[in-house]
C-alpha cells in the first residue's frame, strides 16, 4: 500500500493549476547531467512479510557472539524501560514536526536533552543533535572555519589517533570546500599525540585542532597540554568525545584554561543498540559565543503571552529554511527518536548511573587486558592511560586470530591491519558493563588456544 | 515615510554611505531598511583588513524573522567594524545613519562613489519598489 494520499487526478488538478504538464517539468531547472536516472541496482519492492523473513534470516546468520569490539559503537545494558518508553506513540516520530511549536512535548524532550549534553560535555549549548558522529566532527570542522574568522587558512589538525572512519568523512564532507587537513603521528610507546609535535606548527595560522578523548586506541589524550598550546596558537579546539566517558573524565569545557570551542562525538552509547551500524545519532555542543555558526536546530525555553512557560525553536534565522543557501548546515533533527532513547536512558540512569556504567567498563577493560597480557607473547602496545578500550600485542597477524575466535563464537576485537597497516599484529579490544569476569575468562582461554594452535602449526 | 538623509549615498540593495572628510566612507542600512527587518537581535560586522569588492556581502543583520547580507557598495578595505552592535543591535533600528552605522571602508576607487544613488534617486526607487 502506498503511503501518498494523492490519487492521480488530484496530482492532474494540482498540475493543472500551475500549468505543468508533468511532475517532472517542475525539476526543470536542475541540469539533466546532474540527474541520476533510473536506479538500476535498486530490487524490485517486496512486501512486508517477505523483507520480515529476509530479515530475520540475516540476523540469525549473526548469531550471538560474545563481543569484544568498540572502536566507535559500544554495547551498553539499555535498560528494558528506555525504549518502552521511546515508542509510545507520543514520541515516536524521526522528526520535530512541522508545527514545532504546536508539539510541546516533543520541544521539552529536545531541551532536557540539549541541557544534559551541555552539562556533561562541560558546554554552555547544544543542538537538537546530528546524524552521527563522524558527521558531526565533519559538520564541527566547517563550523569552526566559519566561527574562526581570524583565520584565513581553513587548514584543521587530525590527529592519527582520531578515529580514520570519522577522518574519511571530514575530509569527504568538508573537503569539497577546499579545507587542508594536516595529519598529526601518535607516538609509538604511549598511543597518544605528542604534544612536542605541535611545536612545528607554532605561529601558524591553523584554524582548527581535533583531539579525541578517548582517543581511537583507548588512551587518554594530554588534553590540557594540547588544548593550552591550541589557544595560544590562535587555534580553535574541537573535541570528540565519548559521552559515557565523561561522567569520569573532566568534560571539554573545562580543557587547559578555558575549554574548547566545540565539543562533539558519537550519542549511540547512551541507550541505542549496535543494530549492524545505525541508526546512531551524533550531538554537538559550544561556547554561546559561536552559537549564530552553529548547525542544525536548538530548542529554548520561554514564556507565553499569559507569562506561562513553554519551548520554541531558537535562532532558526540560520536554517535553511529562512537562510536558504548560506543556512549553518542542511541537518534538521532526522535522529530526534534516537535522542528521545538518549534521554530516557540518561534519565533512568542519573549523572550516579552513567558513572556506575563508565566506571564498570573501565574496570572490565582492565581485567580484560590483565587477562589477555597473562598469555604468553601478548602484550598490552600502549603506555598510555585507558578508559574502556584497549591494543592488544598478539605477536602475530591478527587477521587469523580473529577469524578463529569468530569460529568460536567470539567477537575478539577491532584488526587494526585494516586501518593502521603498521599495527597488523594488533587488536583494538573493549570490555563494557556488560561482560563479565566468566566472559573475559572465556575470550582469555580461547585466545590463549587460538595461539597456541597458530604456533604448532 | 522613511527619513533619507540627503548628503548620504544609497544602493538598491538599502545601503547607505557616507563620505568622510580623511578620504574614507562608513557603511550603514536605510531607515526602510531597518524598518522593512524589524528589530534586529544580531549583527554581524567584517574583520579589520578584511579587502571586499564593490556587491559583495560583507555584514549579516539578524531579526526575529529574518537574517539577510548586507552587500559592501563599494570596493576597499575594511577598517573599523561597529563593535557596539554586538551588546546593542538595536542601534541599527533606532539610529540607522548614525550611532547604528556598520562598517568604515577605506575605498579602493573614491571615484566610484559618485556613481551611488543620491537621495532623490533612492527616494524614486523605494517608491517604484513599492508598486
Amino acid at each position: 500500500m502506498p503511503f501518498i494520499p494523492h490519487t492521480d487526478s488530484d496530482v492532474r488538478t494540482m498540475l493543472d493549476a500551475i500549468g505543468a504538464r508533468r511532475i517532472d517539468d517542475l525539476f526543470d531547472e536542475i541540469p539533466a547531467a546532474l540527474k541520476s536516472g533510473p536506479l538500476d541496482a535498486v530490487p524490485p519492492a517486496v512486501n512486508e512479510m517477505e523483507i520480515s523473513r529476509i530479515m530475520h534470516e540475516r540476523a540469525e546468520r549473526d548469531g550471538m557472539p560474545l563481543n569484544f569490539i568498540g572502536a566507535g559503537a559500544y554495547e551498553h545494558h539499555i535498560p528494558a524501560a528506555v525504549w518502552a518508553i521511546t515508542t509510545r506513540g507520543e514520541f515516536y516520530s524521526a522528526y520535530t514536526p512541522y508545527q514545532a511549536e504546536a508539539s510541546q512535548g516533543t520541544l521539552q524532550m529536545i531541551y532536557e536533552y540539549q541541557t544534559m549534553l551541555a552539562s556533561l560535555t562541560g558546554m554552555e549549548v547544544s543542538n537538537a543533535s546530528m546524524y552521527d558522529g563522524a558527521s558531526a566532527l565533519a559538520e564541527a570542522c566547517l563550523m569552526a572555519v566559519r566561527a574562526h574568522r581570524k583565520s584565513k587558512s581553513a587548514r584543521i589538525l587530525l590527529p592519527a589517533t582520531l578515529n580514520p572512519t570519522y577522518r574519511k568523512v571530514a575530509r569527504a564532507i568538508a573537503g569539497m570546500q577546499e579545507f587542508t587537513f594536516d595529519e598529526l603521528p601518535y607516538d609509538a610507546a604511549t598511543g597518544r599525540i605528542r604534544a612536542e609535535s605541535l611545536a612545528a606548527f607554532d605561529g601558524q595560522d591553523i584554524t582548527a585542532l581535533v583531539i579525541q578523548q578517548p582517543n581511537f586506541f583507548g588512551v587518554l589524550e594530554e588534553v590540557d597540554e594540547l588544548t593550552r598550546w591550541a589557544r595560544k596558537n590562535g587555534t580553535f579546539i574541537v573535541a570528540v568525545v565519548n559521552p559515557t566517558s565523561l561522567a569520569l573524565l573532566k568534560p571539554p569545557g573545562k580543557w587547559g584554561d578555558n575549554g574548547v570551542d566545540i565539543a562533539c562525538g558519537e550519542g549511540q552509547p547512551l541507550g541505542v543498540p549496535l543494530s549492524s551500524g545505525g541508526p546512531y545519532f551524533g550531538f554537538m555542543t559550544t561556547r554561546m559565543e559561536h552559537v549564530r555558526q552553529m548547525p542544525g536546530r536548538i530548542v529554548g525555553r520561554t514564556l507565553d503571552l499569559d507569562g506561562h512557560p513553554g519551548f520554541t525553536l531558537k535562532l532558526q534565522a540560520r536554517e535553511q529554511h529562512i537562510r536558504r543557501g548560506k543556512a549553518t548546515s542542511n541537518i534538521c533533527t532526522n535522529q530526534g527518536l534516537l535522542v528521545t532513547a538518549a534521554t530516557v536512558y540518561l534519565t533512568l540512569l542519573g549523572p550516579a548511573g552513567l558513572e556506575r556504567v563508565a566506571s564498570a567498563s573501565h574496570e572490565r577493560t582492565q581485567e580484560l587486558v590483565r587477562a589477555l597480557t597473562r598469555i604468553p607473547g601478548v602484550r598490552a602496545k600502549f603506555s598510555g592511560p585507558r578508559f574502556h578500550e584497549a591494543v592488544i600485542e598478539l605477536g602475530r597477524p591478527a587477521v587469523g586470530v580473529v577469524a578463529a575466535l569468530a569460529e568460536r563464537g567470539i567477537m575478539g576485537g577491532l584488526d587494526l591491519g585494516t586501518l593502521y597497516p603498521e599495527l597488523s599484529e594488533e587488536l583494538l579490544v573493549c570490555a563494557t558493563e556488560t561482560k563479565t569476569a566468566a566472559d573475559i575468562e572465556f575470550f582469555a582461554t580461547a585466545l590463549a588456544d587460538v595461539l597456541k594452535s597458530a604456533r604448532a602449526a | 515615510m522613511s527619513k533619507i538623509p540627503s548628503d548620504l549615498k544609497y544602493t538598491k540593495s538599502h545601503e547607505w554611505v557616507r563620505a568622510l572628510p580623511d578620504g574614507n566612507v562608513e557603511i550603514g542600512i536605510s531607515d526602510h531598511a531597518q524598518d522593512a527587518l524589524g528589530d534586529l537581535v544580531f549583527v554581524e560586522v567584517p574583520e579589520e583588513g578584511r579587502k571586499v569588492a564593490a556587491g559583495e556581502a560583507v555584514a549579516v543583520v539578524e531579526s526575529v524573522k529574518a537574517a539577510s547580507d548586507v552587500y559592501s557598495p563599494l570596493a576597499g578595505e575594511v577598517f573599523e567594524g561597529n563593535a557596539n552592535l554586538a551588546a546593542t543591535p538595536e542601534l541599527v533600528n533606532q539610529d540607522p545613519y548614525g550611532n547604528g552605522w556598520l562598517l568604515r571602508l577605506k575605498p579602493a576607487d573614491k571615484s566610484a562613489l559618485a556613481k551611488l544613488l543620491d537621495a532623490a534617486a533612492y527616494t524614486k526607487h523605494l517608491e517604484t519598489e513599492a508598486h
